[in-house]
């Protein structure tokens, strides 16, 4: 049984990994046998190789820093805007009905293309890259934060009626604890569309850390280099969600 | 009972422009007057915030333009083809992942965490591969739009009631005929769900690669707008482009049923 338990757990990884190795393996081939030009592909030793440049010459440590940096401002103008911005379209019932669709337009309204916009107002400088992010994740936030308040469950309303509790108490003590792992959900959402609007508009705006150097790579035709910077962005991004994803999870009780 | 029906239909014109109807009236002639004001007054940077007429001005310029027509025919046929190859490879590998659970456990995560790193990165790829072109847009759309759908349809798959696979079943249909019309009709909101986000992350996708490097195309009209810093037509690009994603955004969900604004 636990070869079994041990198969069933560990075995589909087992090929998804292995399989991922193959791929690689082939594509080395492919390309050292000239099946592939190497200057259109590089071979993924070549990559590998590049990784340790790009660490030392390339500063990605000091760029992931900045690309961070730009990120958590943009996240924290997110929870402290997004959050407010729900509850007080929530709170007037007149205004939810009259805004919510607007909010829920504003999602699917390519907001990023306004970027150059951005870069007149705020020149071309960190701060087009954090409003970009902030603006456009800005949506969900907004959007799970009414959901969430929203759909606080009727009996833990009536417990706080029957404690007669004033507005504020009801809102800070019932309401918004209730409503905290949907809105987690939406601050998610938020920051995993803010990280991809912050390096995306670096690489545009060839300004800040992964984004830009992703950018300069590519113009000096360092495929090795271009190669090995997007492994580290996807490297990057994937450990980013990752572990929001596992904070969401212990936010969320169980049933 | 019918006359009821029709009465409170014909009622309900009058009552639409309620108090909701008002305040979003509102909303927007303070928001306009308050731009006009912030235009007029030199408090910012000059054009900045340029004057509703000169934006006015510029929106009817440019959907009074030939030209502009042009531009928006490459940029519709990128997306389109982009959403066909995206689309059609994402349901497939959407099918195979839901209907088998080794493979789903093997490489449905690869999926779920590269789905939402940021594409345009890959765009110095595309550039090699397919060329400064169409092409390399068209590329950066389907990687785009590949992702929610693929997941979305997986997804859908695995949530098949598993009567209608056992009536397919029970009649020996065929693989193909399993697919045709049981899977693909049971999953209509999951298709078209990661249809609507595939579009909309497809859009963003070529737009955005065609403001980076291209001679045609609304993307690349929004960029030449900042670099000859003509704000009222680049405030014009932005509009008619919001309005028609908005607008297209709506018609996808409304197409296959879904409310299209709250499922995303």
């Amino acid at each position: 049984m636990p070869g079994g338990f041990f198969q069933q757990r560990y075995a589909p990884a087992a090929v998804g990994l292995g399989s991922l190795v193959l791929f690689f393996v082939f594509l080395e081939i492919l390309i050292q046998t000239n099946l592939i030009s190497r200057f259109i592909v590089p071979p993924p030793s070549e990559i590998l190789e590049s990784f340790e440049r790009i660490i030392v010459e390339e500063g990605v440590i000091g760029r992931f820093f900045f690309t961070a940096q730009e990120c958590l401002i943009a996240s924290a103008m997110l929870i402290v805007f997004g959050i407010a911005g729900g509850v007080i379209i929530e709170r007037y019932n007149l205004l939810r009905r009259a805004c919510e669709t607007w909010v829920a337009a504003a999602a699917a309204a390519p907001v990023v293309l306004a970027y150059p916009l951005f870069m007149v107002i705020f020149g071309r400088n960190m701060w087009t890259i954090i409003m970009m992010g902030f603006v456009a994740a800005l949506p969900p936030v907004i959007l799970k934060t009414i959901e969430g308040i929203a759909g606080t469950r009727k009996v833990l309303l009536n417990v706080g009626r029957s404690f007669n509790l004033t507005p504020m108490q009801m809102f800070w003590k019932i309401q918004f604890p209730a409503a905290l792992p949907t809105i987690f959900t939406g601050v998610r959402l938020g920051l995993i569309f803010a990280l991809i609007n912050v390096v995306g508009v670096e690489f545009l705006i060839n300004f800040g850390g992964l984004g830009q150097l992703i950018n300069e790579l590519a113009e000096r035709y360092d495929l090795g280099g271009t190669y090995a910077a997007i492994c580290f962005v996807i490297l990057v991004s994937v450990l980013f969600f990752m572990s929001i994803e596992k904070a969401e999870r212990w936010l969320i009780p169980v049933d | 009972m019918a006359d009821t029906g029709r009465l409170t239909r014909t009622a309900a014109p009058a009552s639409s422009v309620g108090p909701v109807t008002l305040l979003r009236i509102a909303i927007v002639l303070i928001t306009l007057v308050i731009w006009e004001v912030l235009a007029r007054s030199g408090w910012l940077y000059r054009d900045v915030v340029p004057s509703l007429l000169s934006i006015g001005a510029a929106l009817f310029d440019l959907l009074s333009t030939p030209d502009y027509y042009r531009h928006l025919a490459v940029t519709a046929g990128e997306i389109a083809v982009a959403m066909m190859i995206g689309g059609l490879a994402g349901m497939v590998v959407g099918i195979v992942l839901g209907a088998n659970r080794f493979l789903s456990k093997a490489y449905e995560a690869f999926l779920y965490y590269l789905g939402p790193t940021p594409k345009i990165i890959f765009f110095p790829i595309m550039i090699m591969w397919f060329g400064v072109g169409p092409g390399s847009k068209i590329a950066l759309g389907t990687l785009s739009c590949f992702f929610p759908v693929a997941l979305s349809v997986a997804a859908g798959m695995r949530q098949i009631d598993k009567v209608l696979i056992r009536v397919g079943r029970s009649f020996r249909a065929s693989t193909w005929q399993m697919v045709v019309k049981i899977y693909l009709p049971a999953m209509r909101h999951p298709i078209i769900n990661g249809l609507r986000i595939g579009f909309g992350v497809a859009l963003i996708g070529t737009l955005l690669a065609e403001t980076k490097l291209s001679n045609q195309g609304i993307g690349y009209l929004i960029i030449q707008a900042y670099a000859i810093f003509d704000m009222p037509r680049m405030y014009a690009n932005l509009i008619v482009l919001f309005v028609l994603a908005i607008g297209v955004n709506a018609l996808i969900g409304k197409a296959g049923g879904l409310d299209s604004v709250r499922g995303r």
